[in-house]
């Protein structure tokens, strides 16, 4: 069935309307999960569609490629939505608990929906154009999440936020023009064939070096990061964790589609600046998120510095290396926002984030700290957790390829990674309760309820890790599509049956 | 801010915005305009007409307005793909049918206008969130 390729889009839609119509947080705590886990059930059986076809692809309102837009999923595609799916379900579960009176349920899931919608749009579209529109929508969407609260550091954060990914969409849009000047096309499979038999395809730089600057905001890259730690630290728990599991790892997913599927003409000059960016992001975001000390803060430097492992892997761009970028990005979402929900535990039971001012949960709540070791664990590398493998493969390909400095820093980098947990854990669960007014108030003990979102995480890091060998061949297969994408052409041009 | 001459174009430049917003919106299949550019010329209107006579009255007049244009309009835009689904052809292909008149060619329908009814609706809507959540006091 070709046509639940559009379904990622059309749930969210018909979901935001339903919510519309209905306009109560009583039925709201029912539609908002519910949906999120139709999601899961949706981008699971896509999956299973694709190991089946290898692409498939949907020619929407019946304008064949490259005329109209075409929707098409392929194994990243496909990898992206079942994890993003899994993200939205947790996250949708903790808003229930975690959402302060003052937002109103149905309120946030219409937004929530929105961001979904504009994130899976992102992920099946095979049109540069439409996918420009389905980042506005996600723009759109997250600016009014983290403003929500209508605090005034959290307008701050918005319009920092805002403005600085509206230059990036500027970037974009520039982009999109030129190369529609210079192809006259936008449909990506069309873009890849036309580049890949023309001689003068380095003309292309123009326009790679535009999308480079838009999807190195969004991606929150090395010179280009500044929005993230000014905005995510602002909203309510619930929305910076959906934002650290998402909104970065679509940039990360926009590289690597943009620069395997077209922009493959000038290998030595572009391969070799997204591993020196790759590089400073790491050490950059690794350095910051040592120096700080409230919790969010510091897992939003960790966001940064873990992008660079992304961008490495497209970098060295052998099919391994894009196999354990893949890996890693679905690791690091998982991971990510695991820490952040634990950390808004940390905050509802104690009442801050400073690491300064909390201390001796392990005594108070050892499942709060063991569901902080796996997420912890995972993004240090250690085995047999998920993280381990991704830098494994990462590594490994770096070495087989030659590239020993990026490696290097990557090993290194898993240091200050494993620091900034350890201090994590060291202040909050391990050093004694320091005597302040934290200290006084009871610990608030948390429902099951609570816990469910980030056991569930937690559960899939686990599994993520043991079953390594399974997750392995699925990256394994997109790094092969990735690095070789005949199939992804001659799909979406209709050149095969599908 | 309470100015007569301004209250009074108000009333009146308010509808020539919208006349002109429905020309766009109906000419705008195969000519510039379309549902977007009309959206922003009503929603102008509206607005417009909420500044002369203080936009606050607006918003209490209009509490909830904002709400059900953009969700009147998302639900416009979500039948619009139902022809095409019950026609067994590809989601959002666009279906025409044409309705003779005793004068001229006869009026042609489609979903592809259903659809720019709804983004039109889905417009006006948003504009009057940003204008409502702009001039509101903070809490």
């Amino acid at each position: 069935m070709i046509a639940f390729v559009a379904l990622p889009i059309l749930i969210p839609f018909v979901l935001i309307i339903t919510l519309l119509i209905i306009r109560s947080d009583k039925l709201a705590r029912w539609v908002g999960p519910l949906g999120a886990g139709l999601l899961i059930l949706l981008s699971v059986y896509l999956l299973v569609l694709v190991r089946e076809h290898g692409v498939i692809a949907l020619q929407m309102g019946g304008w064949e490629a490259p005329f109209g837009i075409t929707l098409v999923v392929d194994y990243l595609s496909a990898l992206m939505l079942v994890v993003s799916a899994i993200i939205i379900f947790s996250i949708a579960v903790y808003a229930l608990r975690f959402l302060p009176e003052t937002i109103k349920l149905n309120r946030f899931f219409i937004f929530f929906f929105g961001l979904t919608m504009g994130l899976n749009g992102a992920f099946v579209t095979g049109d540069v154009f439409n996918l420009f529109v389905w980042f506005e929508v996600m723009l759109m969407s997250s600016f009014v999440l983290i403003t929500l609260g209508r605090t005034k550091n959290q307008l701050e954060g918005g319009i920092k936020y805002m403005a600085l990914n509206l230059v990036g969409s500027m970037f974009f849009l520039a982009g999109v023009g030129l190369l529609y000047g210079k192809t006259g096309t936008l449909n990506m499979a069309h873009l890849a064939e036309i580049l890949k038999n023309d001689d003068q395809a380095i003309l292309m730089n123009t326009s790679a070096v535009l999308f480079f600057v838009a999807f190195g905001i969004k991606a929150a890259v090395f010179p280009l990061y500044f929005w993230l730690p000014a905005s995510y630290h602002t909203p309510n728990i619930t929305i910076s964790s959906l934002f650290a599991g998402l909104l970065t790892k679509v940039g990360v997913y926009t590289f690597i589609r943009f620069f395997t599927l077209f922009f493959v003409h000038d290998p030595q000059f572009w391969h070799q600046l997204l591993l020196v960016i790759a590089g400073l992001t790491m050490v950059a975001g690794g350095m910051a998120a040592a120096a700080h000390y409230e919790t969010r803060r510091i897992l939003s430097y960790h966001i940064i510095s873990q992008i660079g492992y992304m961008i490495m892997g497209l970098g060295i761009f052998t099919p391994l290396a894009i196999a354990g970028a893949v890996f890693f990005t679905i690791h690091n979402m998982v991971a990510k926002t695991n820490t952040f929900l634990v950390s808004g535990m940390i905050n509802k039971a104690r009442g801050t984030y400073e690491l300064k001012d909390v201390g001796g949960l392990f005594n108070q709540s050892p499942l709060m700290a063991v569901l902080f070791v796996i997420p912890a664990f995972a993004l240090a590398g250690a085995p047999p957790i998920s993280g381990f493998f991704a830098k494994f493969i990462l590594i490994k390909a770096g070495i087989e390829n030659g590239n020993y400095g990026i490696t290097a820093v990557a090993v290194l980098t898993g240091m200050l990674t494993l620091y900034s947990m350890i201090k994590i854990w060291n202040e909050a669960f391990l050093k004694k309760q320091p005597e302040n007014e934290y200290a006084k108030t009871p610990f608030k003990k948390l429902q099951f309820a609570e816990y469910f979102p980030s056991v569930l995480l937690g559960a899939v890091s686990i599994l993520m890790g043991i079953f390594a060998f399974y997750v392995f061949d699925f990256t394994m297969e997109a790094g092969a599509q990735l690095t070789n994408p005949e199939l992804y052409i001659e799909t979406v041009l209709k050149r095969v049956n599908p | 801010m309470n100015s007569v001459i301004l209250q009074i174009a108000a009333k009146y430049l308010k509808w020539l915005l919208i006349v002109f917003a429905v020309l766009a919106l109906l000419r705008g299949h195969n000519n510039p305009g379309g549902g977007f550019i009309g959206g922003l010329m009503a929603g102008l209107a509206i607005v417009y007409r909420g500044f002369a006579y203080n936009a606050f009255q607006v918003k209490e007049e209009l509490q909830d307005r904002p709400g059900y244009y953009i969700g009147g309009g998302l639900f416009a835009i979500f039948l619009s793909f139902l022809p095409s689904l019950f026609a067994g052809k590809t989601i959002m292909t666009g279906l025409w049918v044409k309705i003779p008149t005793p004068v001229g060619e006869g009026i042609k329908l489609g979903t592809p206008f259903l659809f720019d009814i709804g983004v039109f609706f889905a417009v006006i809507g948003v504009t009057l969130l940003f204008v409502f959540s702009l001039t509101q006091k903070q809490h």
